[in-house]
């Protein structure tokens, strides 16, 4: 422009503070807090002609893309939004509180797992990184000399065995070494099992006392932090793992304690901007929205489904709809369909992650086309098309045949991963990398609608779903068949097709009457609202009203390493050969405070780096741990012999996404674990043990399925910290405690849901126990050296059982589902062409004479945390003992031979499966 | 907990299996087949029957071929009324599939109107969502709305694409957040009984009192005749895509999931069987 004119204040003795104008519009606020539009602004007159005072008082306002308005209120420094501005009413109708939340206001303790850790391969033989020291002491007990012979004898290289040995190879070495030192740098948890630790453990006790007086007489070791516990190794990626995992970072570990950031509960804001805001005149601003609760107390969440949910009409509407569906149309598929489906075509250009060697990201065209079958069924086949030596070539997929679409984290590429089943048995997916974020996440809604819809898979899933996250967070869900657990030929478990849910988890427990609840790596409890979709599923894919925002924070570490030298003492100059003086856990990778970023461009960072004293082995006091060369094992004072050092640096970053998912406030959690119920009626409350992030052990009381986020906690009196819960059908409690040995807790019932004391059980010989699951009558623990144990001997008078019997090694996790089926994530699975860590796997031939079951099937990996099968209560046992009864010995023959064992004195009668489900019932109810 | 969601995939894919036979007293060259086809519910009868006008003109001499139009037992069928309101009003309750006479002499201008191309429906279909967002939202929606997102909602149900219509209709069914509902709801009653085509009035979902109006209120109010006296016997059905909602059902609910894509609620009334 040319000059300035002069437009008047309001008031002569208020002068205008603040103005922001709009596209239309010019609002302003006075000195004295008054909101002011001005009248008759347009694109001749743009001075307007006058002011009009609007009600309220405000601090400043700022006017959005069309008009629409926001300001910050003088008296309880809240936003307000301008409702009913249209564009005939430029000055709208009302101001509108607006709930803005701060993620940061929840409590912050980020925790996390890495992708990747050693072990080996499924074998019998137990690993326990202690079996030098025990020989030397000419103790060798007869579980620990079982022979290395890999059990999964089709799949398993040799490998396998050699895998293992090494591990005792390890375990060789350490006898040189005081008992206290942890053993391999790269298995920083069994270090735990050290001398040293323990007494670390008992002085940060001492301290926590001493700073933090506890009000619970009860409870004196509350302030442990118990995160410790959990520490999960940190291996470098190999080239294998690249294709099969989901991540190529897998080193955020869990978070340390340091400093909170944010700690207002009601925040005062200072400042909003519209500016770049457009909302749509129609649409209801549900972002800000927020689901009641959340900053009340825990008592006040109800996920109560609303009475016009349940209503009878709406029943009676779903109900008539489906009758006439099946009226109208049942026996009439046959018939012509007046409207043809054209095809339907989406291409682009990504990148892919050639077949042959050299691998490598090559450019590609992707080309979707969608079409009607003869039946209505509509199918989609996705083309590669690939140049390979100037030729030009392509491979294709049935998206029917696709069992899942999974996410996988890269620092330079935005890629996803497609499995079918002949790819899991692979372990060598087609991996495809899109420019950006939104391009990716554009084609992933596409895929994994079209693979729905060729399932003709929508909606909710049901209660029977199996629940699944990855070390990315992200939550998958499989409608099992009937087949999964029972029949003449079990479905195998790659077959399972995998959907995503939006939200960010890190563990997920359910039941089989739909109450399902989720942990976030910061802690927070989620229960899930019953709706599907989420995260990048928009539209109809995902449903309108449950689902919410969610955030989630973790740690990202790296290592500053520096070498000791005569002249300078410790320094940053290290030796040519040394690692990156700024490096990731392995030290092969060089990472910089300033060049490492958070995990994708959905986090951001939420903290500065800070130095992290919690790290395994112990640190000084400026969080150095000293070793004597790289690698080792540090251990965190400064000795005569150690040349090196590294201290531990962390960052927290934040996700903002969405999902099925409402927090349940107040309580942090660990663990969680829900009753598998099959038989009780819908208003009865269904028991569910949780253990809080300190250690406590608790009990929700309240939880229906009306109401499945509960209403209040019950704490239950424990003598050290808790680091896992099951909770089995027949009220059957068992709990791990941070020592490593079990706990089962006595008198549970539904009158008594606390129980009344604790029964110690001792673990198996020399293991640390951390995790344990409970089915119908079974019970399985897993031990810190990743074998799985099975308690034997749980009778109706004493539900303890007698002794433990080990079934495998090389798991990470397990869930023992109410049909007593046992789900695991195994720590690392051969395939054809690759290597995957942390994979699904399924333990067959399980029967109630043979609850330890036979062998593993493997199902969908790597990369994955955590599995929940305790939903899973399709009734296998009537088909089950159909099939291999006397009635059909030709079937149960043939089945018997596929497995290769050949065992006919397990066929169960009907009768024999009947007696003993009776017997096992009393056991648990006495 | 089966989501809303799945209420508005069922009223879109429902369909009426359907067997057209050709008139007696047409002319043909050789015997007609009857034709048999999946008429989706919520299409038109002129938009969906191609093939069925394809298939019968074969057999026609060629000048005999001209206006198609269709009757249910002497019934003409009007076009512009949605299919599955057709099917509700004048053949609830018969045995499937439903067979409808196709004629080519004699079109009887006193009850059809001409339909002389896809145009004519799609600017009857689009009246409708005009008249009835007018009714919703004093046509504010409609009106922000550009060419394309109209010729989506077009192309939608032409080609019976549930999703590219919906992506578009979603926002024809939002309303104020500070509101509990439209304005009016956008309902047309037909009662197989009368002559008079169909009652249309305005009536909101929500009372003065702030309670929600239900199904029940609506018909008391502007069709007392449909409800069964308070000890009396119920002698009608109030249908609504082939199901009989339960009176108690809230209208906006109804207005929000089971409307035409016309995006208005056809109700039809019909004598209960007594049998």
């Amino acid at each position: 422009g040319i000059s300035w004119s002069i437009v008047e204040s309001p008031s002569s003795e208020n002068g205008i503070s603040h103005i922001s104008v709009g596209v239309d519009v010019v609002w302003c606020i006075t000195k004295d807090r008054k909101v002011w539009f001005r009248r008759g602004v347009n694109s001749h007159n743009p001075c307007g002609t006058s002011w009009i005072e609007m009600v309220g008082e405000m601090l400043m306002v700022s006017v959005g893309l069309n008009n629409q308005v926001w300001g910050v209120s003088c008296d309880d420094r809240t936003i307000y939004f301008r409702q009913g501005i249209t564009p005939s009413e430029l000055s709208g109708k009302t101001w509108k509180a607006i709930v803005a939340v701060r993620e940061s206001d929840r409590s912050q303790t980020g925790s996390s797992t890495s992708l990747l850790s050693a072990g080996c391969f499924f074998t019998d033989d137990i690993q326990n990184q202690t079996n030098a020291i025990i020989q030397s002491d000419a103790d060798t007990s007869s579980d620990t000399e079982l022979p290395s012979v890999p059990m999964n004898l089709a799949n398993t290289p040799p490998m396998g065995a050699e895998a293992s040995s090494s591990g005792n190879g390890t375990g060789n070495q350490a006898a040189e070494i005081p008992v206290n030192l942890t053993v391999d740098p790269l298995d920083s948890d069994q270090g735990e099992a050290t001398v040293a630790l323990t007494n670390n453990e008992k002085a940060n006790l001492e301290m926590h006392k001493s700073t933090n007086p506890d009000p619970s007489a009860e409870l004196r070791w509350t302030n442990i932090d118990l995160k410790e516990a959990q520490k999960y190794p940190v291996l470098s990626v190999s080239t294998f793992a690249e294709t099969s995992s989901l991540s190529s970072l897998g080193m955020f570990s869990v978070g340390a304690e340091e400093q909170q950031y944010g700690a207002d509960e009601h925040p005062l804001w200072a400042w909003v901007s519209g500016g770049g805001c457009l909302v749509d005149l129609h649409s209801p601003l549900k972002w800000f929205t927020v689901p009641s609760g959340l900053s009340s107390s825990a008592q006040s969440l109800s996920l109560s489904i609303t009475p016009a949910q349940t209503a009878a009409w709406r029943k009676q509407i779903f109900q008539q709809l489906s009758e006439r569906t099946k009226r109208e149309l049942e026996n009439f598929r046959h018939y012509e369909q007046a409207v043809e489906q054209s095809v339907w075509v989406k291409t682009g250009t990504l990148q892919w992650w050639r077949n042959w060697k050299p691998y490598k990201w090559m450019d590609v065209r992707v080309t979707l086309e969608q079409f009607t079958g003869s039946d209505g069924m509509r199918d989609s086949i996705l083309f590669i098309y690939y140049m390979y030596h100037e030729e030009k070539k392509y491979i294709h997929v049935f998206l029917n045949e696709v069992t899942i679409i999974v996410e996988v984290l890269n620092e330079a590429k935005h890629s996803f991963a497609l499995y079918t089943p002949e790819r899991t048995k692979q372990r060598w997916p087609i991996c495809l990398a899109a420019t950006t974020e939104q391009e990716m996440h554009d084609w992933l809604s596409l895929l994994n609608m079209s693979c729905c819809e060729s399932r003709r898979i929508q909606g909710p899933p049901s209660h029977h779903a199996i629940w699944s996250v990855t070390c990315k967070g992200d939550i998958f869900v499989s409608e099992p068949s009937p087949e999964l657990e029972a029949g003449p030929h079990l479905m195998q478990c790659d077959q399972m097709f995998w959907r995503q849910v939006g939200g960010h988890l890190r563990l997920i427990e359910c039941n089989n009457r739909g109450i399902v609840w989720g942990i976030g790596y910061d802690h927070t409890a989620w229960v899930y609202t019953g709706g599907y979709g989420g995260g990048f599923i928009q539209g109809l894919a995902s449903s309108a009203d449950n689902i919410y925002m969610q955030t989630d924070v973790k740690c990202v570490y790296i290592y500053e390493n520096q070498r000791w030298n005569p002249v300078t003492g410790y320094s940053s100059r290290g030796l040519p050969t040394d690692r990156y003086m700024w490096s990731d856990a392995s030290g092969l990778q060089e990472c910089t405070k300033l060049n490492t970023k958070p995990p994708s461009p959905q986090w951001s960072w939420v903290s500065d780096w800070y130095i992290d004293f919690n790290t395994s082995g112990g640190t000084d006091r400026e969080g150095w741990q000293y070793a004597a060369d790289f690698p080792a094992s540090y251990h965190g004072h400064k000795t005569m012999k150690d040349f090196v050092r590294r201290r531990r640096w962390a960052r927290k970053c934040k996700i903002v996404t969405n999902g099925p998912w409402l927090e349940v406030p107040s309580v942090t959690l660990w663990d969680i674990s829900i009753i598998p119920s099959s038989d009780a009626d819908d208003e009865e409350a269904v028991a569910l043990w949780a253990i809080s992030d300190k250690g406590d052990v608790l009990c929700r009381l309240g939880v229906t399925q009306q109401n499945p986020a509960g209403t209040s906690w019950l704490h239950v009196g424990t003598d050290q910290p808790f680091i896992s819960i099951s909770v089995g059908a027949y009220y059957q409690v068992w709990a791990i405690a941070r020592d490593g040995s079990a706990f089962y807790r006595g008198s549970v019932s539904p009158k008594k849901p606390a129980g009344d004391c604790w029964y110690h059980i001792p673990s198996p010989q020399k293991q640390k126990l951390k995790q344990v699951s409970v089915g119908q009558t079974s019970v399985f623990v897993l031990d810190k050296n990743g074998n799985l144990w099975y308690r034997q001997g749980i009778t109706p008078s004493y539900p303890q059982g007698s002794t433990w019997d080990h079934v495998s090694n090389n798991i990470r996790k397990m869930s023992v589902g109410p049909l007593d089926q046992v789900w695991v994530i195994a720590d690392k699975v051969q395939g054809s062409h690759g290597l995957s860590c942390g994979t699904v796997c399924h333990r067959t031939g399980i029967q109630p004479m043979e609850p330890k079951g036979l062998s593993w099937d493997y199902g969908i990996g790597g990369g994955w945390e955590h599995i929940t099968v305790r939903g899973n209560a399709t009734d296998a046992s009537r088909v089950a003992v159909q099939d291999t009864s006397e009635e059909n010995p030709a079937v149960s023959k043939d089945l018997e031979g596929e497995e290769g064992k050949g065992k006919t004195e397990h066929s169960r009668t009907p009768l024999m499966v009947s007696e003993s489900q009776e017997l096992n019932r009393n056991t648990v109810n006495c | 907990m089966t989501d809303d969601k799945d209420v508005l995939r069922d009223v879109w894919f429902g369909r009426i299996p359907t067997c057209f036979t050709l008139y007696q007293d047409e002319i043909t060259e050789r015997e007609a087949e009857p034709y048999y086809l999946l008429l989706p519910r919520v299409s038109y009868l002129t938009l969906v029957t191609d093939k069925v006008k394809k298939h019968f003109q074969k057999v026609m001499r060629q000048e005999e071929a001209t206006e198609i139009w269709f009757e249910y037992e002497g019934t003409p069928l009007k076009w512009h009324y949605p299919i599955g309101l057709l099917f509700d009003l004048h053949a609830s309750n018969t045995a499937l599939p439903w067979s409808i006479t196709v004629h080519f002499k004699n079109f009887p201008e006193k009850d059809l109107l001409h339909c002389h191309s896809k145009d004519v429906i799609e600017a009857h279909f689009m009246a409708c969502i005009k008249e009835a967002d007018a009714l919703k939202h004093k046509s504010q929606v409609i009106n922000e709305m550009q060419k394309k997102d109209h010729k989506q909602l077009w192309m939608g149900l032409q080609n019976d694409k549930f999703e590219q219509f919906w992506a578009i209709n979603r926002k024809l069914m939002e309303y104020p957040p500070e509101d509990s509902g439209f304005r009016y709801i956008p309902f047309r009653i037909y009662q197989a009984t009368t002559e008079r085509p169909f009652i249309q009035k305005l009536f909101r979902p929500i009372a003065s009192g702030g309670q929600l109006h239900t199904l029940g209120d609506l018909l008391k109010d502007v069709c007392p005749g449909a409800i069964a006296p308070e000890d009396g016997e119920q002698k009608t059905q109030v249908m609504i895509h082939g199901i009989e909602p339960m009176l108690e059902t809230p209208i906006q609910w109804l207005s929000e999931h089971m409307s035409y894509p016309d995006n208005f609620l056809h109700i039809s009334i019909i004598p209960r069987p007594t049998d």
